[in-house]
């Protein structure tokens, strides 16, 4: 299955690239998303996590063709 | 009920006006109460020249959508809106304006403060400042104590 992943404001700068699109043959979790997406860097302990938009936990399931983010505490307004 | 994302500079007063006279019908409410953030031109003792909003385009628009729905449901007003800025910013320059309309002014200031308070928690926004020593990410704990 195929998932498209973003990155956002600090960890897009951090990790060096805003998109990646990577593909699995078995079901993963964000934090497996994660893992591979990032190249080894550690999660940091504030980062969050969203599927489609939606905020998510780093346990939760993705599925084909979800976007899954991953950026730094918000700061807008 | 509109959520609006601008990348240009926008006056709130004229937004208020002009949201009023085009969606809200005249002696409908009674109450109008809004909230606008504006940029500064300090942080954290350091004069700031610009600040650069970046969003997630497609996130953004629909948390603030859904902030507007939820904002309808959960309290007893007529109408709401949010205009929120990203890019380029400068000093002086509205960054977001939250508003509700209502027939009476505690529901409207209520849900307006509920607007702009999860906004700030949760919408999908980061601040950059250029500073006199250079850019920097704005962190959420440099703005959480700052009501």
């Amino acid at each position: 299955m195929s998932i498209n992943v973003q990155f956002f404001a600090s960890l897009r700068e951090q990790l060096g690239k805003q998109q990646v699109t990577l593909e699995f043959t078995r079901p993963v979790t964000v934090l497996d998303i994660w893992s591979q997406a990032s190249d080894g860097l550690k999660m940091p302990n504030n980062t969050l996590c969203a599927i489609n938009m939606e905020y998510v936990k780093t346990d939760a399931m993705a599925n084909d063709g979800d976007e899954v983010a991953f950026f730094p505490p918000v700061t807008g307004g | 009920m509109p959520a609006i994302l601008l990348d240009r500079v926008f006056n709130p007063w004229d937004e208020i006006q002009r949201y009023q006279t085009e969606e809200l019908r005249s002696g409908l409410y009674g109450a109008t109460a809004s909230f606008v953030g504006t940029m500064r031109d300090f942080n954290i003792d350091e004069k700031v020249s610009l600040m650069t909003l970046e969003h997630y385009p497609e996130m953004t628009q629909h948390f603030l959508n859904e902030l507007c729905d939820r904002c309808l449901k959960d309290y007893d007003i007529n109408d709401c809106l949010i205009v929120h800025r990203f890019g380029d910013i400068h000093p002086g320059e509205p960054i977001v304006l939250t508003a509700a309309w209502s027939a009476h002014r505690a529901q409207a200031f209520d849900a307006c403060r509920n607007l702009i308070e999860e906004l700030k928690s949760h919408a999908p926004f980061w601040k950059k400042e250029a500073t006199d020593k250079g850019e920097r990410w704005v962190h959420d704990e440099q703005q959480s104590d700052e009501k």
